[in-house]
């Protein structure tokens, strides 16, 4: 007999691996990316495809470059979990080399460049998106009127083929602002917020999706049961989704109460811009947030709280990608700090004291 | 009884079932039995017996080699083949002295030491005493002699006897049947200890998987007013002393503590029975009841094996190995030993026999950290092992110790939990044991520096002896000259 005595136990195991743990995320994204493509038509479709495809070739690309194995990196959906986020946080009509671009960015910059999976400081996919939005403001703000496939007025295959690869510009006329932008835009020319906001959807229609904005921001409701399906199956906890959340509805809401003339409510922060998106999936990425619960609540928090400062006060009218970023460089200092207490210690690690012992 | 909570822990699929129902069948006599001279923590036994000496069942092979220590006794009457090295039953597959005794089949009882009449009114001591004599140690896989642990009792007030029939290892089920079959047995050993440490409250604590074992324990204490039964929530790893000792009593053991400190000793069921059968009838501990388990394993059941028998008599008196295993392992697959090989005996600790297929190993390469944090959030010890391992990959050690590797008890639950199949605690085993390494030699280091600078010390002393002898004798020699020559200049 063959006895294998290499390393110690345990000599048995959870069923988990990444490979499932990203197979849920993915499955969780499903209904919203269904939905946006529908909303969205072709041309959302060909910058989803587009977007992925970009940073799986990229990854490969990568792998071989420093010389690692395709296994496990390739193969267990991490990448494809980046290029989709990205694709969800990017404008659906989005040209072919916006899509590349941002691949370039999230995978070879903000990931490999870092040592690859688990080693990255910032999360790819909001590196994309953010570098993006800087470079190329005018493409990254150009939102369209939803325009469902198979409705009247919604590209054609082919016409789709020349939004994304070429410059069709028989469709400019339908861009239409978000509601975060549109908001933000008004009251600069000093429309005030509660005015402003009764020209945009009502909320229910905000909720269900059917508004202009990312690929993936658009359908709350369905983000939201992807969210739900994540922590059904314990793949995300509530911590982060819930203090973030709650810091966004409680400052809007604090502040509208104060001045609704300057400030959106707190049921608008939630619903609007990629509220659900960031909270469920974006700041929840395993590799950029803290690894202990309270941390997760103090790095949930300063999100939220990012969030709520740059739409409210800054240039940009969504500031969830800004705001995960400056969170991701906190959080080797989270870490740092906040660690659970040790059985049998106090948090600075001192043995706890006996009964009736000082 | 209120319960309270245990941060983290998993619950692993048990797979009790494959031998919970059946009960514990006996091993026949082996060919040989194989006594190690350590089945215990602490001081190796003293052999009493020689080669070629005939012994009886129960009589004294070897004695304790210290306080901490525990004597080995003969599980059947025969003949000591030799007294020689031979594997142990550890990972290392290092030889230890093991007591080589060849069965004569007669199974012929030495005279044992009388029984205790009455141990409830009986001196604490006198138990302890028995206890120490039987070769009694921790039965549940800790193997720490038990009445040292008894004696704790002696400087502290204990309040509870807390008896650990948890069980939360998957798999195995030995404890769980000999609740079940030896109930009666347990609970008079469990008083006795109780007696001996001075605790007024009996806590049995079971997990909630086991409901027969339950009721079964319940009924036999009824109607005692200090003996509780408990359920416990079957939660990995419950049975560790310190989390079972806070589920039951909501306090934390500080660190660097015994629960004895809180006033609670825990013992093992399968001691508690040991304890029993010293007590009544004088009988040494010659035999434990064995899981031998696993999906390579024919037939899986409970065995009750003579201390010795080696691990491949009792693989195949349950069958055999039907496929070839990919693990066998001492103990739970959880917090489990691998054994080097079969051809390893049984000792005093050996709850489990377990051959493991591939499948249920499910071992898989590791994979990079995606820092998920379930380590973080299933640690029982409220430890951080995604951190602690990266430091230790980089041999940082002291790092690791400082976020507490040393408070880790290897419970396994990370390494279990993995999604990327980090062997996370053996990273923790390879920290605690290099740590050990570095204090032993920092301590000897100590040791020689002090030893030299004594030295020094003594040499410096040595030297100004010598120079203050050396002045006064010429202080003395000048005197004399000075005295000599007043003396001429007088004659003079």
């Amino acid at each position: 007999m063959t006895a294998y005595n290499d390393k110690s136990g345990p000599f048995t195991h959870a069923p988990t691996s990444v490979r499932l743990t990203m197979a849920t995320v993915l499955m969780a994204l499903v209904p919203a990316t269904l939905f946006d493509a529908w909303l969205f038509g072709w041309p959302a479709i060909f910058m989803f495809l587009i977007t992925v495809g970009s940073c799986v070739l990229l990854e490969a690309g990568c792998l071989v470059l420093s010389n690692k194995p395709f296994h496990p990196s390739l193969g267990d959906g991490s990448v494809v979990l980046t290029g989709w986020l990205l694709a969800m946080s990017l404008p659906p009509w989005a040209p072919w080399w916006v899509g590349l671009l941002g691949a370039v960015f999230a995978v070879v910059l903000a990931k490999h460049l870092f040592g690859g999976l688990g080693q990255n400081v910032f999360n790819p996919a909001m590196v994309g998106r953010v570098a993006l939005l800087v470079s190329f403001p005018l493409q990254m703000t150009s939102w369209v009127k939803t325009a469902p496939l198979g409705s009247e007025g919604a590209p054609s295959f082919v016409e789709a083929l020349g939004i994304t690869f070429g410059h069709a510009s028989g469709f400019d006329h339908v861009s239409a602002a978000s509601a975060l932008g549109y908001v933000k835009t008004e009251l600069s020319r000093g429309v005030p917020v509660d005015v402003s906001s009764q020209h945009l959807p009502d909320l229910m229609d905000m909720v269900l999706g059917m508004h202009a904005g990312s690929f993936g921001e658009t359908s709350a409701v369905l983000i939201l049961a992807g969210g739900l399906l994540l922590l059904a199956r314990r793949i995300i906890s509530w911590h982060i989704p819930v203090s973030l959340m709650g810091t966004l509805f409680v400052l809007g809401s604090l502040f509208h109460a104060v001045d609704p003339g300057r400030y959106a409510g707190g049921l608008f922060h939630l619903v609007s811009g990629a509220t659900f998106l960031g909270a469920f999936f974006i700041a929840t990425d395993y590799v950029t947030s803290p690894v202990s619960k309270r941390g997760q609540l103090v790095y949930g928090f300063g999100v939220g709280l990012l969030t709520w400062i740059i739409r409210t006060f800054a240039g940009y009218p969504e500031g969830m990608a800004f705001a995960v970023l400056l969170m991701n460089a906190l959080t080797p200092i989270i870490d740092h700090h906040i660690r659970p207490r040790v059985f049998g210690r106090t948090y600075k690690g001192e043995p706890l004291p006996l009964k009736g012992e000082k | 009884m209120k319960l309270f909570t245990v941060r983290g822990g998993v619950h692993p699929e048990y797979r009790k079932e494959r031998t919970a129902e059946s009960a514990i069948v006996a091993l026949p006599l082996p060919e040989a039995l194989y006594l190690p001279l350590q089945q215990h923590i602490g001081a190796p036994a003293l052999p009493v017996v020689a080669a070629g000496d005939l012994v009886k069942k129960g009589q004294l092979l070897a004695r304790a080699g210290g306080a901490v220590s525990a004597p080995v006794h003969a599980p059947t009457s025969g003949r000591i083949a030799a007294i020689s090295d031979m594997t142990a039953p550890h990972p290392s597959g290092l030889p230890q002295p093991t007591i080589i005794l060849e069965p004569d089949g007669k199974d012929e009882w030495a005279e044992l030491p009388e029984a205790i009449a009455d141990p409830l009114n009986a001196s604490p001591d006198v138990i302890r005493q028995r206890v120490a004599e039987s070769g009694i140690v921790g039965m549940g896989g800790a193997t720490f002699p038990s009445a040292v642990k008894l004696n704790l009792g002696t400087e502290r007030k204990l309040e509870t006897l807390l008896l650990n029939g948890a069980e939360c290892e998957p798999y195995l089920t030995c404890d769980d049947r000999v609740m079940r079959e030896f109930a009666a047995e347990i609970i008079d050993g469990a008083r006795i200890m109780a007696h001996a440490l001075g605790a007024p409250h009996t806590v049995i604590a079971i997990e909630e998987n086991k409901p027969q074992a339950l009721e079964i324990i319940r009924k036999a204490a009824a109607g005692l007013a200090d003996v509780v039964v408990v359920s416990v929530p079957a939660q990995y790893p419950m049975g560790s002393e310190r989390h079972l000792v806070q589920a039951i009593t909501g306090q934390e053991t500080p660190a660097r503590k015994l629960t004895a400190d809180l006033g609670v000793v825990v013992h093992n069921v399968a001691t508690a029975r040991a304890v029993h059968h010293a007590v009544r009838f004088g009988k040494p501990l010659l035999s434990r009841v064995v899981t031998v388990s696993g999906g390579a394993i024919a037939k899986p059941q409970n065995v009750e094996a003579p201390l010795g028998a080696l691990v491949s008599d009792l693989v195949s008196f349950c069958g055999g190995l039907s496929v070839p295993p990919r693990r066998v392992v001492n103990g739970g697959p959880m917090m489990g030993q691998p054994l080097p090989s079969l051809a390893v005996p049984v000792v005093k600790g050996t709850s489990g026999i377990l051959a493991l297929t591939a499948e249920e190993a499910n071992e898989q390469p590791a994979e990079p950290c995606i820092r998920c944090g379930t380590c973080v959030t299933i640690c029982p010890c409220g430890l951080v092992p995604v951190e602690m391992s990266a430091f230790i990959r980089k041999e940082n050690l002291e790092a690791a110790a400082r976020l507490g590797v040393r408070d880790c008890v290897s419970c396994g639950s990370c390494s279990y939990i993995c999604p990327a199949h980090i062997p996370l605690v053996h990273y923790f085993n390879y920290a605690k044991g290099r740590l050990n390494d570095l204090d032993r030699e920092a301590r000897k280091t100590d040791q020689i520096r002090q030893l030299v600078e004594g030295h020094n010390v003594r040499i410096e002393k040595l030297a100004q002896a010598r120079a203050a002898a050396a002045a006064a004798v010429a202080a003395a020699a000048a005197a004399a000259e000075t005295a000599s020559t007043t003396e001429n200049r007088g004659e003079a």
